[in-house]
Order: C-alpha cells, then structure tokens, then sequence
C-alpha cells in the first residue's frame, strides 16, 4: 500500500475497473481499520478532544479521492478518510494529529480531522461547514489565471454543510467561474442528530444543481461500484471543461456524529433500508461475487491493513507532544511585525 | 498638481499590478464600473483579467482569495464597504487568520476596508472595523490618515506574507491631498509617527480622527497649551515604544478613535500605557471613542456621535485642570 503522497505518474491512472475496485476497496478497508483504531484509543481515553469516524461514507470518499491526480487540489470535509489516504495523505497524518504529535502536519496545534497539507494541496479543514467551498474555487480559479489546465478540485459537504451560506456562495461563485470542481454532497440522513426534515425542504438535494446552474448526478453511496463510476465521470468531465459537478450521495452515517455521541436518535428503519446498507461490506461481497479475490485473499488483506496500523501506531505513540515551553507563540510569517507586547 | 489619498490607493494598486502578475484584485463592482468609490478606475481596461467583479458574496470573495494565495496569488479584495466584511468574518478571522498557525504556510491577501463614517452614510455604511478584526490573531491591521501612508502602506500591505486588513477612511478619500505620491516607496508598518510635537499632552489617534486632533491641537495652542499628537497608521501591531515615549515627554494621555469605546484600540493604548508606563502618568489616562449606538443617518447626529475637535478640546481641558 502506498503510504505517501503519490508521485506524478501514478499507476491509477492508468488502471483497469477491476483495479481500480481493488484499490479503491483496499483503500477502504485500510481507511475503517485507522478509524476503528482512533475510536478505540479515543474511547480508552488516549485522545483529547473529539473523535469524528468516516464509517459507512467510505464508498463516497474514495471514489473521488482516487480519481484525483498529483496537482489535483483537495479539500476534505470530516468524514473522508477514505479520499484522503487514496489522494495521498500519509497513513501517519490521521495518527500524529488525533494523538496531537509535534510531527504531524499540525503539530499539536489543530487536532482530529482539522488537518491538511495545504503545500500537498490537501487542505485542512475549519469547522465552519461549506468555507472550504470558495477556497477551492479561488485555488482553482488562479491556476486558470495562470494559464494551466487539465487540473480539478473536488471537496465534500453533507445535508446538514449543504445549509449554510458559505456553501451557497462558494457554490454559486463556482458555478459563475466555471472551475472545474467537483462537489460531492454526502446525504447521510442527519447533521449531528438532526435530520433531513429538518434540514432542507427540497425533495431531494441534487435538484439544487439545477439552480446553481451545475451539472448534477445522484449516486448510491453504498455501492462502491456505482460511486466509481459516477465519480470518474464527474471528474472527467470537469477536468474537461465542462464546468461544477454537484454529486449527491445517499447513505446512512453507520457512527453517531463523533464517539460521545451513539445516535440514539438515529430512525432504525434508515439503517435496515437499502441506504442503510455498510458500503465497505457492499464492497467486499462484489470482490467475492467478482471472483476477483476469495474471503481468505480478502481477510489477508484486512490484516494487511491491521498490521500497517499497528506499525504505524507505534511509531507514532513513541514521537513526542509538543512542548509548551518550546512553542512558537506566533501567528504572523512576517517575524518583524510581531508585536513585542506578546513575545514575552 | 495634487493627488488625494483616494488616487493614491488607485495608484499602488496600479503599480502593484504592474509590478507583480501575481496580484490581482477582486470585488464587487470594480471592473468597467472601477469600483463604488472609484479607487479601481480604470483598472480594468489597463490590467486585462486581473480585475473581477465578484458575486455579492463577501464569504466567499474572502474564502477564494485564500485559495488564490495558496497557489502563490496576491490577492487584494475590495469591500464594498467595511460593514459588508461582517458577511466575511469567518473566513477572515477562522480561516485567514488562523491559517499559518495551524499549517505554517502564510497567506499574502490584502483586504480593503473602506472603513469610517460620512455624512448620511447611516448604520451599515459607517462602521469602523479595526478593532474587531485586531482582537484576532494572524491578521495585521492598517489604518492609513494620509497620501504618503495610504499609498506606502498599500503597497506594503500587498507585500507582505500575511492577511492585511487595510483600513482606508472614506471620509478622507477627496478630502486629504498632497503635492504628489512619494518619490520612493518606504514600508514602516507598526511604526507610528509623531505629527505634531508638543510637551503637554499626548493625543493618541489614527484615521480621520487624526485631522480632528491636529484642528484641537491648533486650538489648544491658543491657550498656551502645547498638544504631541502621535498617528498609530497600523493599529496592529501597535507601537507601544513610540507611544510611551511621548507620555514620557508629557505625562498626559487621550486616546482618540473613531471606533466604538468597548474594548477597541483607544482601550489597547490605555492597557498598555496602564502597564507600561504608569509612572509617567500625571493623570489618569483617557479616551475618547464615538458613542455606543450604531451610527445615526442624519449629518448633525453623525457629528455628534463620534469625536470631534470641539470634544477633544473640551477632554483636554478637563483633563489638564485635574
């Protein structure tokens, strides 16, 4: 498994479905494992602060994460796990920054999934929902400038993101600068405990592409197969120059909102009905059915997964926190004007 | 021959154009229409592509010129107002300001606050934001009072690596005028500068409220009395040497500022004043700010709301019989 950015010349670029499956599902799996692990450390008390899993939308994440390619700009909203690790994010990112390493990208001083490599063109996220949406677009918008093309964006939002005024003007701004972004909207039924009644009064999210004057796609976010396709097409197409791409996936968040929280609220018929569905299990029985691997290749493969965790985590746990007394208190690059008043 | 400080705004932002293809400028109404108040006159047509009418979307005209400057842009967003930056807040403050604390990498984007009141300008095209946008960390904040500094500081602001709120006071747009731009071009970002000497009291200002403490210095003058007044121009980060040099010289201190008197930059100065230099005191220090409603419409209530000369004339002369 790849476990650093992805140099130019990536091989899924090139790769055939049945490949491109495989990897997406090796993707997935890798992905539930880091986040099975965080929760447990989290519920074991090693982790401060909150606790927020991908669980069940890992289908949605991967599909775009892998499409994108080196150059491709990113920008993660909380449960993309999945696209991170397949657009290239270190396995060790998701580690060092729920454990708050001074080696991880933020080093200690941002936490969990706020977290990014904006020179990799992984953006770390802010907890206002949608203000990635017009970042991307002005990324986007100066590559153009500059005269590049064959680049997309794609970032992610869900029911409850898709509600805020920073996600519309982002949105709408795109949508009037015709950049190549693709916008995946992860219906997953509630925003923390509400739900979509709620939420919005539309029948059904992807009728907003419409207004926005982008071009929109339903997808089942359960079915890893479908979520390929569709994304690769959406990427396609804008990285072709055909303007926004708004995907809507459904499925049911498999997690409470973050590991304080157990859903109770949660409709139980949501998650016996076909969204309900957990697309990593969706996945795994299409390999099988496939015949592209039997369940002991699949299981090896799970402790494949386990076993680079386990590495992974145990270098992690053996790097230091940051110190207090050694930290940078500063919050300017331009070191002549901080104000002396706050160097002491 | 003049140019106003309005001109000159224009002007670096020209020149900024013409020196760096990577800046460029974004914002409402400020391509063939250059702009409410016109400080991107012509822009447009000089600079093909690098001048753009934004949608009416404040967080996201906020939110893209940090993404621009991610891919090595320098952004320049225009407010239309300062007001209408409350709709950019979060992104400003959340995200802007916030960015190179968290990830290490700097975001070079100058945002343009057409900042301060005019008569009939009313509650929400009045506001001076300053000391909102100082209270956050990871933003440094600029407040121009003439030619020299408006285009200086522009030009800094532009160049330098971090977000910059640049606070260009409407009311001096075509009022404040000078022979010509300065011949070269000097940064001194949180810098004050004495513009008056005197050994009596110490005015502490910035913006257009620097007009009306030079009109009460001249004033006070008459009666023997000798005002220093010091102009902040970058309000953050502040210049606390300079200022407690004068107090040193004088004893006495009033801070003046348009903004509102709750927390705010007059109540920075005084803190540190306070802390700093509280043997040099021969009073107690004060202030003066405009009054804790929104802004009135009407020209006589807009006068009487905020400071004047006839009022610091008035605080002097308390605070010299104390």
């Amino acid at each position: 498994m790849l476990n650093t950015l992805r140099e130019p010349e990536s091989e899924t670029i090139h790769l055939g479905f049945k490949e491109l499956y495989l990897s997406a599902f090796k993707w997935m799996l890798l992905s539930r494992t880091v986040e099975d692990k965080v929760a447990a450390l989290w519920h074991a008390g090693k982790i401060a602060g909150g606790c927020y899993l991908g669980k069940g939308q890992e289908a949605v994440s991967v599909a775009v994460g892998i499409m994108l390619r080196p150059g491709d700009i990113f920008a993660p909203l909380i449960r993309d796990q999945a696209g991170r690790l397949a657009f290239g994010e270190p396995l060790f990112d998701i580690l060092r920054t729920y454990l708050g390493k001074k080696t991880g990208p933020m080093r200690g001083r941002d936490g969990n999934v706020h977290r990014g490599r904006p020179k990799e063109r992984i953006y770390p996220m802010v907890s206002h929902l949608g203000a990635a949406t017009s970042l991307i677009t002005g990324a986007l918008m100066a590559r153009r400038m500059r005269g590049e093309t064959g680049f997309v964006g794609a970032t992610s939002i869900g029911d409850g993101g898709s509600s805020t005024g920073s996600f519309h003007e982002g949105l709408n701004l795109a949508a009037v600068e015709r950049v190549p972004l693709v916008m995946t909207v992860t219906n997953n039924r509630y925003a923390y405990s509400t739900p979509n009644s709620r939420q919005f009064a539309c029948h059904d999210l992807v009728d907003r592409a419409i207004g926005y004057g982008v071009e929109g796609y339903s997808m089942d976010g359960t079915d890893l197969k479908e979520c390929l396709e569709i994304a690769s097409h959406a990427v396609d197409r804008a990285r072709s120059g055909f303007g926004v791409q708004m995907i809507v996936a459904s499925c049911v968040r498999l997690s409470g909102h973050a590991e304080h929280d157990d859903g109770f609220y949660m409709d139980k018929a949501l998650l016996d009905s076909p969204i309900g569905r957990d697309c990593l299990s969706v996945a795994q029985a299409h390999v099988v059915e496939q015949g592209w691997a039997d369940e002991v290749m699949v299981r090896e493969w799970r402790q494949q997964a386990k076993a680079q965790v386990e590495d992974t985590l145990q270098q992690v746990q053996r790097e230091p926190a940051p110190d207090p007394a050694e930290e940078d208190w500063h919050s300017l690059a331009s070191a002549h004007l901080i104000d002396p008043e706050y160097a002491e | 021959m003049s140019i106003t400080y309005l001109e000159a705004i224009r002007e670096a932002q020209a020149r900024a154009l013409r020196e760096n293809p990577n800046v460029y400028i974004y914002g409402q109404d400020i391509g063939a229409y250059g702009g409410a108040f016109k400080a991107t006159k012509n822009l447009a047509k000089e600079f093909p592509g690098r001048v753009l009418d934004s949608p009416i979307s404040e967080d996201a005209m906020v939110g893209s010129a940090i993404g621009a400057s991610l891919e090595g842009m320098r952004p320049i967003v225009e407010m239309q107002f300062a007001d209408f930056s409350a709709n950019g807040f979060n992104q400003i403050v959340n995200h802007a300001g916030a960015y190179f604390y968290r990830s290490g990498v700097s975001l070079p984007i100058t945002i343009r606050l057409p900042n301060g009141g005019n008569p009939g300008a009313g509650p929400f095209h009045s506001q001076s934001l300053e000391s909102l946008y100082a209270h956050f960390p990871g933003l440094i904040i600029m407040t121009p009072a003439t030619v020299d500094d408006a285009y200086n500081l522009l030009l800094e602001a532009i160049a330098l690596d971090d977000p910059v709120l640049y606070c260009e006071h409407k009311y001096l747009y075509n009022r404040v005028k000078a022979e010509r731009l300065p011949e070269e071009v000097s940064f001194s970002a949180g810098k004050a500068l004495c513009r008056r000497p005197g050994k009596d009291l110490t005015l502490v200002t910035y913006a257009a409220a620097l007009y009306d403490a030079l009109a009460a210095a001249t004033e006070l003058e008459k009666e023997g009395i000798d005002i220093e007044v010091i102009d902040l121009r970058t309000v953050k980060p502040l210049d606390t040497p300079t200022i407690l040099q004068s107090v040193a010289r004088t004893g006495h201190l009033l801070a003046v500022s348009e903004g509102w008197p709750w927390g705010g930059i007059n109540a920075e100065v005084i803190a540190r004043v306070a802390s700093k230099g509280f043997h040099l005191l021969d009073s107690p220090p004060e202030r003066l700010n405009c009054r804790d409603t929104p802004i009135p419409f009407h020209p006589d209530l807009w006068l009487a709301h905020k400071p004047s000369a006839a009022s610091i004339v008035k605080k002097v002369r308390q605070m010299l019989e104390w």
